[in-house]
């Protein structure tokens, strides 16, 4: 199974990178001490913890003592949000977009239903939030504001400076999940005010099981996990010392390699959107593509399903993922190509190809060649559009 | 990934009988795009009633597309006598099972047939605005009938199964409640075909207790064991049934689930239909 598979699904998750496993391995069996032990053997872990601390600061342009270790994305986003929360107890308003992943959506929706009033603000047919929206929203209640750096189906890239200069000049606090734009786009906490960020380890070349949580020097958050001294009080639980040096040496290879990813991963990206969109018989790419993430093509086959389309590809190696229902478990399409008000006959059919530095040309071609038959082999069966078959 | 069979598989990978039918003696549709899946079925019908090519258009995922297949399967060559009587079920049993939330791919198949059905008969279809008024499931435009029909033919039990069936309730799920009160008046009604298997009125203690122990015996202790757990009869007092879960299901946290999704529909399968099971902890 392992061989001749086309991965193009890296903002699921991505393939560990060999330097990563490489720095991890002495600290299963070797290096196996406890860092907050009394004796040289777990003490000579933290530097090495340190280290990668360090490495993960430097992807950020943060302090090393800002950065906390925590398990996953999920779990950041969830201690950010109720931690100042629990940290602000008077305020009871708070903001968010119609586009967030589910760990941050759901947590807000649960808040709705326990008394704080939620802001959603919406997004256009490009998947672009309006500020003046997010002005209005505010007001001296609001106490956090969660967008997300960058969005997981689309890509597309919201303009966190100018929310974070406004968010701030307005007294509140701002988290982003920032899990997709980790390691593809710079990010720079000195220049971009924001309180609070994630990270997810298992989208950037780490293995899963380990995230961070940037928090500003001076914000108050009150701990989700409590219990043991660990990163300062701010998260117990014994450190997970191999995932957090895995994730040192993966944020440290995502500095080194993000400018060669911007342009060569989105020449790729580029190509595939190119060929798919001329020669397709109905494709459309969705998302603003003037501000996006350069691995992250979301394209729309009309009149055909998105399920289907996955089961085909899989059956030649290719893996990617689609914002039907019928891939969600649920029976409702992607929520974020909805509040985008794409239409359903395009929902339906949206095929997500998230592609990573190990994706080559040959991948791409090899995708277009199947693609292309997929598409007509299903529009085939299908019982709509079939003048357009006929014309094409 | 769902886990489909498969037999799944290959009616996907392979579907038989995609296309059309110029000039079909009867054609039906069902689905919509906006759900996510469309189905359109032709048939071919002779002066002796009997179906003699089928053909169909699916939009849909990979289980719609199978189940149109072994639609299309079903209905060739059978009179329409016989057609008339397939259900989602059917479909079902043809493809050797589909995962529960992808049962509603085998429902649309049933109601293209109907569709079908209306068509050649020249019956007209309930109109718009009548079917209005009869919408359960707002978001997906589901009908009190609709649901009435997969409750009793799949003998569902939960609003769950009726979302997985049929899609109502799937959406923004105001119309549980809704939905729970067609499952309660469905299963009052006296099964009308099945005559029952044991005439439970007339059974002495005696002889149910016998049955239980049968029952679980052959039935239920299988299962269980395989889990490391066992279950005992501790009392019965007319339909109430008294039992105690051992072994690994006594500390297990959904053993009153396996009691009254599991126990009880075997019980009152294999010994009466009105029996309760009720648990004492050891």
């Amino acid at each position: 199974m392992s061989q001749n598979v086309i991965y193009t699904d890296n903002n699921a998750t991505t393939m560990v990178a060999p330097e990563v496993v490489e720095a991890m391995t002495p600290f299963f069996s070797q290096l196996y001490g406890n860092a907050s032990s009394m004796h040289f053997f777990g003490g000579q872990i933290k530097k090495y913890m340190d280290e990668a601390r360090a490495k993960v600061a430097s992807l950020l342009n943060a302090d090393p003592a800002e950065i906390i270790f925590t398990s996953c994305g999920t779990e950041s986003d969830n201690a950010a949000i109720r931690g100042i929360l629990m940290a602000n107890p008077d305020k009871r308003h708070i903001i968010t977009t119609r586009v967030e992943h589910p760990a941050v959506k759901n947590v807000f929706q649960h808040l709705g239903k326990n008394g704080y009033r939620v802001s959603e603000i919406s997004v256009d047919r490009l998947g672009r939030i309006d500020l003046d929206e997010l002005r209005e929203k505010l007001d001296s209640d609001t106490a956090l504001v969660s967008i997300m750096w960058a969005n997981n189906e689309t890509g597309v890239i919201f303009p966190v400076q100018e929310i974070a200069e406004l968010v701030k000049s307005r007294g509140a606090y701002f988290h982003t999940d920032a899990v997709q734009a980790a390691g593809k786009v710079e990010i720079d906490v000195k220049k971009t005010p924001v309180d609070l960020l994630s990270i997810s380890g298992h989208k950037l070349h780490a293995p899963k099981g380990i995230g961070v949580l940037y928090l500003r020097k001076g914000v108050h958050c009150v701990p989700f996990m409590m219990g043991g001294h660990q990163e300062n009080g701010r998260r117990a639980g014994t450190e997970n010392v191999p995932y957090i040096v895995g994730l040192g040496r993966a944020c440290e290879l995502a500095h080194q390699f993000m400018a060669v990813e911007q342009r060569e991963v989105a020449r790729l990206r580029d190509l595939l959107e190119a060929e798919l969109t001329d020669k397709a018989i109905d494709a459309s790419v969705n998302g603003d593509t003037e501000h996006r993430l350069p691995n992250t093509a979301n394209i729309s086959f009309k009149y055909i399903e998105g399920e289907s389309i996955l089961m085909l590809l899989s059956e030649v190696g290719i893996a990617a993922s689609s914002g039907s229902a019928c891939t969600s478990g649920s029976l409702e399409p992607s929520h974020v190509l909805r509040a985008m008000g794409i239409p359903f006959t395009r929902v339906h059919g949206s095929v997500r190809f998230s592609l990573s530095r190990y994706n080559t040309e040959e991948d791409i071609h090899t995708i277009v060649q199947h693609m292309l038959r997929i598409e007509k082999r299903l529009r085939d069966i299908s019982p709509f559009g079939r003048d357009e078959i006929n014309a094409h | 990934m769902w886990d489909y069979n498969d037999k799944v598989k290959e009616h996907f990978l392979n579907p038989h009988n995609v296309g059309e039918i110029k000039n079909a003696d009867a054609v039906g549709e069902a689905g919509s795009l906006a759900c996510g899946d469309q189905l359109k079925l032709m048939m071919k019908i002779d002066e002796k009633g009997i179906v003699t090519d089928a053909k169909f258009q699916t939009f849909g995922c990979g289980s719609a597309i199978a189940s149109a297949s072994a639609l299309t399967d079903l209905i060739i060559g059978k009179t329409m006598d016989e057609v008339s009587k397939i259900t989602n079920k059917d479909i079902v049993d043809y493809l050797g099972g589909l995962p529960v939330e992808k049962m509603h791919c085998s429902v649309m198949g049933h109601e293209a047939l109907e569709s079908a059905l209306h068509n050649y008969y020249g019956e007209t279809p309930e109109k718009i605005e009548d079917k209005k008024k009869h919408v359960v499931c707002e978001c997906f435009g589901v009908t009190d009938d609709e649901i009435i029909r997969v409750v009793r033919d799949n003998k569902l039990r939960t609003v769950e199964d009726v979302t997985h069936y049929t899609k109502a309730g799937g959406g923004c799920m105001s119309c549980h409640d809704k939905i729970r009160a067609i499952i309660n008046k469905v299963a009052g009604e006296p099964e009308k075909a099945e005559p029952p298997k044991h005439e439970a009125k007339k059974l002495t203690n005696l002889q149910k207790v016998k049955l239980i122990e049968e029952t679980f015996e052959k039935e239920i202790r299988p299962m269980l064991r395989a889990d490391g757990g066992d279950i005992e009869l501790i009392d019965i007092e007319g339909s109430r049934v008294t039992v105690s879960l051992r072994g690994m299901c006594s500390s297990c946290m959904s053993a009153s689930i396996t009691l009254k999704k599991y126990v009880e529909p075997k019980l009152r399968e294999f010994v009466s239909d009105d029996i309760i099971v009720e648990e004492v902890k050891p």
